[in-house]
């Protein structure tokens, strides 16, 4: 019996074999490398959707896979390593933590292209991708203010590193420019994903009396608790209206497949190169979703906002920017600030009454 | 009628041993069906979960890395637990051990310091690991507080210490502001053992280890009298056996090992320091020690056999699309089968009918 079943076992094997690398000889196989559950609604679920629409898209002529809830820590080398073991010839990783071992295996394996999301390192066959969500998150400033009653905001923050600290000072930007003495309350979670955490946060910073909602972190549960509450709040990473239908403003959307699909038909094509891309409204690195539960004056500011941005004819961090202490910052990208300074940027603009931590 | 569970008169030494085969067993039988279930070739599934990570040399390596900490920890663990000492903190010392390492990786980054560096880094990182796995050891002996609530809830203590380093004061400066240190210079690194592989010095560490921890509970006295403590607490006092001082040296030898392991994965496969750098080796060591039987060889084996799980999970993953929560259910019913099986070899269920309610029938 057992000797029947090996043989069984060797024979499919042989089979399966054969067949698939026979039908992946002409087909290019994409790799993905997830942090979160691909039903995590938010961040993971995005490059999902987004890696849903290559395949759409390309249909047979590629092969995808991916590996989900990858954490950042050692085991993200082998992952990387086993999806380029496995025959894939571009990868994406999707999460800040995997530069450093993205890189590690991109040196290791010259031939194999390999994208990665929102770091800095980069080499002839790596590149980095990331959007300007600070764009999105100046807009939301401007409709949180005008539709702040109380004048206080209530932001859920993950973790102080520069692409959140950005969003949180555009956003202040944005307020600023409707009710200069707007105030904002943050409470760090230290974590991307922890729906518990983020519901106490929603909670909290609603019983210190805050009357909007943003986040920074990826679960819908602060879009729910701000729904039972009767207050509004912003979704973050994805549509998050069917979690509160009377809460969310809009959403800063994740909408990677144009960019996606663009650099697999540039690997089809042989036209692959390193490259950074940091894209904004302009190029549809990120969307807004659809203006809601505001009135038509707010969403027009909001509307226009969003096409002057689009438009290169506004910029939230246009000089002078203002720190905490009341000096103006180094302006280095000549009427603004210059992306290194938005990239790195670790501290809280005027009008944040908070320590930035680690500060 | 009653159901109970009663303790057997003897244990079998065949079933003892065979007992972790049958629950593997269960375990294929089981997953064969949920496979078959999913509309997944079973066949091929076991295949790719079990076989083919040990059919190729990079996957043995990456079996190895994943094993190291595993394995490191749990020893020290087993001698804990055979001690009657709960330490729960593994994860927090092998922070504190990889924090306090790293410490000399970041003070003599861009020196010409030389070939000590990394010693000095694990001698270190064992030193600190086992002085902080003596802070609860210490309330336990000092002022009997529960060293299973201090020694976890010290892990949360080490997880800030370590994430405050890597946002302050050690933060890499070329990093933007991202929480993590610089790459560790090479002489501050692990060094691998095959080229282009993963497999690192800290394996063979590793294998020192479950062969010193086989010595000290088989051929020493100190062993004999930590698994006396344990098994039979009056009979080691009647002996003069200092319990307080097993709690001690154990809590420190496993604090020290914790450490060690914890050093050894930051300079490592990790490379730098940085907040998540372990997946949880510190609480998934218990899990090993207790699946390897509390045994220096039984852990190796139930820690490259978790790993394997792991390694095998991803390419289900990759070979066939099967989901990582499967492997999650896969471990599950696998500690599932063991645990009931070591159970079922230590009791019995006994059918106990009526007579027990006619005593209790009268209104």
């Amino acid at each position: 019996m057992k000797k029947n079943l090996l043989a069984a076992a060797a024979a499919l094997l042989l089979a399966g074999g054969v067949t698939s690398s026979a039908i992946a000889a002409d087909k290019l196989k994409v790799g993905f490398i997830y942090l979160g559950p691909v039903g995590d609604l938010g961040w993971t679920y995005q490059h999902e959707l987004a890696r849903q629409a290559v395949v759409k898209e390309f249909g047979d002529k590629i092969e995808t896979t991916f590996l989900e809830n990858v954490p950042e820590g050692p085991d993200a080398e082998r992952a990387v390593e086993q999806l380029v073991r496995a025959g894939n010839k571009l990868i994406f990783t999707t999460s800040f933590g995997y530069m450093d071992p993205t890189l590690k295996v991109a040196k290791k394996y010259p031939n194999v292209h390999f994208e990665h999301c929102s770091g800095y390192k980069r080499d002839k066959n790596m590149s980095t991708y990331s959007a300007r969500w600070y764009q999105g998150r100046y807009i939301q400033g401007e409709i949180a203010a005008k539709m702040s009653k109380a004048g206080v905001l209530g932001y859920i923050g993950s973790f102080p590193i520069p692409e959140v600290v950005s969003g949180i000072n555009a956003t202040m930007i944005g307020a600023q420019t409707v009710n200069p003495n707007i105030k904002v309350k943050i409470i760090w979670v230290n974590s991307w994903f922890d729906p518990g955490k983020e519901a106490d946060a929603a909670k909290a910073l609603l019983d210190q009396g805050a009357d909007i909602i943003m986040q920074h972190t990826d679960s819908p549960a602060a879009m729910q608790i701000a729904g039972e509450r009767g207050k509004l709040a912003f979704g973050q990473d994805s549509e998050m209206i069917k979690f509160g239908p009377k809460a969310q403003l809009t959403s800063i959307l994740d909408t990677w497949a144009p960019y996606y699909i663009e650099r697999v038909k540039a690997e089809l094509d042989g036209t692959w190169k390193s490259g950074d891309t940091w894209g904004g409204l302009e190029t549809k690195m990120f969307e807004m979703a659809p203006y809601t539960n505001m009135p038509d004056d707010v969403k027009k500011t909001a509307e226009d906002t969003q096409a002057a941005i689009a438009a290169g004819k506004l910029h939230p961090f246009k000089c002078p920017v203002v720190a905490q202490d009341g000096k103006d910052v180094e302006c280095k990208g000549g009427d603004h600030l210059a992306d290194d300074q938005i990239l790195g940027m670790n501290f809280y603009v005027k009008g944040i009454d908070d320590k930035l931590p680690g500060k | 009628m009653q159901l109970v569970l009663e303790k057997r008169a003897e244990r079998s030494r065949t079933v003892a041993l065979i007992s972790p085969l049958i629950a593997i067993g269960l375990t294929i039988v089981t997953m064969t069906i949920l496979f078959a279930v999913m509309g997944k070739n079973p066949i091929l599934a076991l295949y790719v979960y079990f076989i083919a990570p040990l059919a190729d040399g990079y996957s043995l390596q990456e079996i190895a890395v994943k094993a190291t900490p595993l394995v490191m920890i749990a020893i020290g663990l087993s001698l804990c637990y055979l001690a009657n000492a709960w330490n729960i903190g593994a994860e927090g010392q092998f922070l504190m051990g990889a924090v306090a390492g790293s410490w000399i990786a970041v003070k003599t980054q861009g020196t010409e310091a030389g070939h000590w560096v990394l010693p000095a880094m694990l001698l270190l990182g064992a030193i600190a690991g086992a002085l902080y796995a003596l802070i609860p050891a210490i309330c336990k002996v000092r002022f009997g507080a529960s060293e299973i609530l201090t020694s976890l809830m010290l892990v949360y203590v080490a997880d800030l210490l370590l994430d405050y380093l890597v946002r302050g004061p050690w933060r890499d400066p070329q990093g933007f502001n991202f929480p993590t240190t610089a790459e560790f210079d090479p002489v501050a690194t692990v060094p691998t053992l095959i080229e282009g592989g993963r497999l690192h010095l800290g394996s063979i560490l590793a294998l020192i280890v479950v062969a010193a921890g086989a010595v000290l509970l088989g051929r020493t006295i100190k062993g004999f009298e930590i698994r006396v403590v344990g098994a039979a607490p009056r009979a080691a006092r009647f002996g003069g056996f200092n319990a307080n001082q097993l709690i001690l040296l154990t809590f420190a030898i496993s604090g020290a090992l914790s450490g060690l392991a914890g050093i050894i994965e930051v300079a490592g496969p990790v490379g730098h320091l940085q907040p998540g750098i372990s997946p949880g080796y510190g609480f998934t060591a218990i899990i090993v020690a207790f699946l390897g039987r509390l045994n220096p060889v039984g852990i190796l084996i139930a820690g490259l056999f978790l790993a394997l799980t792991f390694i095998g999970g991803e390419q289900a993953q990759i070979a066939m699309k099967i989901p990582l929560d499967v492997t999650k259910v896969f471990q599950g019913v696998l500690l599932f089968y063991v645990l009931a099986c070591d159970s079922l070899i230590l009791y019995r269920f006994r059918i106990i009918f009526s007579a027990p309610q006619v005593a209790r029938g009268t209104h």
